[in-house]
């Protein structure tokens, strides 16, 4: 009996993690600024670049921060769904054109339309690096101290927006 | 020796092309530091990538950052923990022990041991079912018999070394 049993087992718990590890995806690396201070920078706006804006500026709000580029493909699908969040007036969704030429960010603007309180321009993605941004879009919940409570990577689709950032930042807003 | 002046004028614009390449030429001790740093950190785009061989825009960018932050002065560490601080663990080839890498870290010993402990009982149990039975004498003969006679093999001089 013993003779059977065992290799059994032993393949039930290897094929549990194997099974386990087919549905984990490699792309998302858990970040280690989830539960940190959003860090701080200064940014110029992309529409008004003489003018400037600081994640400091939203002290005491919940918003969100969406890192977008006009060359990345995933940035059109999610679209959509911030377009219809900006309209339903939740949270004020922040957008940061990363790695991307001024012209080309506001084009994809005029395109795709606006969904964006306001946009900054991180052209060399200096800021992108401090938020340990490693492919776009990524989008960082951030509370009223500031500090940042999630971070999504990847598009987000409207069953991640429903169920996941949208109670997310009610429990914030609550608090 | 004017064609030498001549041909060294000609490779002028060659030299200028050259600077352009600012990073690289300004400091070789320090780009080979951040090259030996960068192989022991993963580029997280193509994440089988080092840092240092891997073309990614993303890559590029971090190469720029750890060359900064060395003519800054900050130690390997600092640089590296910087950017653990950004992106995890996850861009160290060589992740620390805490508690949720154990198992990677101590888990193939444990089989190991789980292994040898295995294969001792096993050997156990079949010594223990192995009965010692005395040789009778004919078995014991035939044995003997067996051991002397040696194989004419043909093709085979019966003794090498005579």
């Amino acid at each position: 009996m013993m003779r059977f049993l065992l290799p059994l087992v032993v393949f039930l718990i290897v094929a549990t993690f194997m099974f386990v590890g087919l549905g984990l995806n490699p792309r998302e690396v858990p970040s280690p600024l989830v539960g940190k201070a959003a860090p701080a920078f200064t940014l110029p706006q992309l529409h008004e670049p003489s003018k400037q804006f600081s994640p400091q500026d939203m002290k005491g709000k919940v918003w969100l921060f969406n890192v977008w580029a006009s060359w990345c493909t995933a940035c059109e699908n999610e679209h959509p769904v911030f377009l219809e969040l900006s309209r339903q007036n939740l949270v004020p969704i922040y957008g940061m054109d990363y790695k991307d030429k001024r012209e080309d960010g506001e084009a994809w603007l005029r395109k795709h339309g606006n969904p964006y309180a306001m946009v900054v321009s991180d052209a060399e993605g200096r800021v992108g690096i401090d938020y340990g941004v490693y492919g776009v879009p990524e989008t960082y919940v951030i509370d009223k101290q500031g500090v940042i409570q999630h971070k999504q990577i990847g598009a987000v689709t409207p069953k991640i927006l429903n169920e996941k950032i949208i109670p997310l930042v009610k429990e914030l807003q609550a608090k | 020796m004017r064609y030498l002046l001549i041909s060294l004028v000609c490779l002028l614009p060659a030299f200028t092309y050259a600077g352009e390449a600012t990073d690289m030429a300004a400091d070789p001790v320090l780009e080979k530091r951040m090259i030996g740093l960068a192989e022991n950190l993963r580029c997280l785009v193509c994440q089988n990538e080092s840092l240092a061989s891997s073309h990614a825009d993303l890559a590029e960018d971090l190469r720029r950052e750890v060359r900064e932050q060395m003519q800054k002065g900050l130690s390997d560490q600092e640089i590296i923990d910087y950017l653990v601080s950004r992106y995890g663990d996850f861009v160290l080839y060589d992740p620390p022990v805490k508690k949720s890498t154990l198992v990677l870290w101590y888990g193939p010993f444990v089989l190991l041991l789980l292994g040898i402990g295995m294969l001792v009982y096993q050997l156990r149990k079949r010594k223990s079912q192995i009965a010692e039975t005395a040789l009778s004498d004919a078995d014991a003969q035939r044995a003997a018999e067996l051991l002397n006679e040696t194989p004419a093999l043909p093709n085979q001089p019966k003794d090498p070394q005579a």
